[in-house]
């Protein structure tokens, strides 16, 4: 090796990785400094007073149950649906399976509004008139449901979809070689494997559920005591002026929401809510 | 005992054509090729895991051709073990009689036997995670022996292992074979793996089997 060599290895020097790191770091802060912020304005707008006399109101009272049990009941019918139709988009290859994956993502892209327009529509056809001639479905607590179940479930899907596409189907080879058919293949082997993410699924369902506001408005209506969830009760304290009632509303669904996100932090999730260990 | 005839498998741009093989009863048969020549897609025809496009799988003089997996009687070994990973050594182990649905005793029994015959007895109430390589090899053969499968598929079983391991893998399949006189395909692409066990070695080349 020449002197010159040696001398330009021993000298040379890299650039520091202080200005790259800090300016990444600046950027970065400043979102979760934006989130953190907006919880603590909302906070320093109520007091303890505005929420206790907010969970006195029988109406808040009411919609507070309502979004408790409408947001269980569609993250339980989002699990059934995208548990099964996961396993056909992540182990099965078919014509139109990607057309079907474009119309799964439909109520993911559509404004929240439009769906609970199209939902509307959906039951003044024919058969969505056979239908209510029966069973009222709209401007009832079935329709909340519905127009949750309609945004929320997209995001199970999803959610199901990549779970099982992350798990080897290996096993369940194996699994058959060993006796099983497709179904306790399914049963034993996959879905021990796919408790995570179907944790995940619902709780992103619940969540989604329980921030829903636009189908809820125009399909089921913001009556009180009827069709009220807690998004709703936002919007009608607001729309009359007592904001103080509307925060309180606010921070109760940010509690909830978070209490759910550390359920499944403490579970160990995958996907939008995996922790960073 | 095992016979391919004349199988042609398509899969994509990769394919086989007109591939046979005859396997005789309690022969231990290596076949050997180099990654991708599709040995690998020769064995999940013959466990059922992938169809064919034409000619007939036979198993002691039955057409397996159509069957479900779960119908052949094959035991797979799958590359590096792929034990299920939501179950102890003892779930794996005892899977297939499970499904068969055999009363607790005999299961307890069976896997008990396996546990000595693999030297895995001490590992038993494990969890998956944490074994070591050798470990998991033994425990996914023990798994497919359980049923007594009347033939042995394994796909590079030895590959991820060792050198100490392996050598401890070839005793144990040495006198598994002198024991249980099984009949088996081992795909491979280690010489070795042909030399010490072998009673006949078959060569993948030019997508045709060559003895």
């Amino acid at each position: 090796m020449g002197k010159n060599q040696l001398e330009t290895k021993t000298s040379f020097k890299a650039k520091s990785d202080w200005p790259f790191l800090l300016i990444m770091g600046i950027i970065a802060a400043t979102y979760v400094i934006l989130i953190v912020a907006m919880m603590l304005a909302d906070m320093t707008f109520t007091s303890t007073g505005h929420l206790i006399e907010a969970l006195k109101s029988e109406e808040i009272q009411y919609s507070i149950k309502l979004s408790l049990i409408s947001c269980t009941i569609t993250m339980l019918l989002s699990l059934v649906v995208a548990i099964p139709m996961g396993y056909f988009m992540s182990r099965y290859e078919f014509h139109g399976k990607r057309l079907l994956d474009s119309i799964l993502d439909i109520p993911i892209i559509l404004p929240p509004l439009v769906i609970g327009l199209s939902l509307l529509i959906l039951f003044q056809t024919a058969p969505g008139r056979f239908l209510e001639s029966h069973v009222r479905i709209t401007y009832t607590v079935y329709s909340v449901v519905i127009a949750q179940f309609m945004v929320a479930c997209a995001f199970a899907v999803r959610t199901m979809n990549v779970t099982f596409s992350q798990i080897d189907s290996r096993q369940e080879d194996v699994a058959l070689t060993l006796g099983c058919s497709k179904g306790q293949a399914f049963w034993m082997v996959l879905l021990p494997q796919a408790k995570k993410g179907i944790l995940t699924a619902g709780s992103l369902a619940w969540a989604r559920a329980l921030g829903e506001f636009g189908p809820i408005l125009i399909f089921s209506g913001a009556t009180r005591m009827r069709t009220e969830v807690l998004s709703t009760t936002v919007f009608l304290e607001l729309s009359v002026g007592n904001i103080e009632a509307a925060v309180a509303v606010s921070l109760i669904m940010i509690l909830a929401g978070f209490g759910v996100l550390m359920i499944v932090r403490l579970f160990g999730g995958i996907g939008f809510f995996k922790s960073v260990d | 005992m095992l016979s391919l005839k004349n199988i042609s498998i398509i899969q994509g741009n990769f394919q086989l054509s007109n591939i046979s093989l005859d396997i005789a009863k309690g022969e231990y048969t290596v076949l050997m090729g180099k990654t991708g020549c599709g040995k690998t897609t020769i064995l999940e025809s013959i466990c059922g895991l992938r169809k064919i496009n034409s000619g007939a799988i036979m198993l002691n003089d039955q057409d397996i051709t159509s069957m479900k997996p779960a119908e052949r009687c094959i035991g797979y070994v799958p590359q590096e073990g792929t034990l299920f990973s939501s179950m102890d050594v003892r779930g794996n182990l005892s899977f297939s009689l499970r499904i068969r649905k055999w009363d607790k005793e005999r299961v307890a029994s069976r896997v008990n036997e396996l546990g000595e015959l693999l030297g895995i007895g001490h590992l038993l109430d494990r969890n998956i995670t944490g074994l070591s390589g050798g470990e998991r090899q033994r425990i996914a053969l023990g798994r497919g022996l359980a049923f007594y499968p009347e033939f042995l598929c394994m796909d590079e079983p030895l590959s991820a292992l060792d050198e100490p391991t392996r050598d401890e893998m070839y005793s144990l399949l040495q006198s598994l074979k002198k024991e249980l006189k099984i009949t088996a395909l081992h795909i491979s692409h280690s010489m070795s793996d042909a030399e010490v066990l072998a009673d006949k070695v078959l060569k993948m080349e030019n997508n045709q089997i060559i003895e």
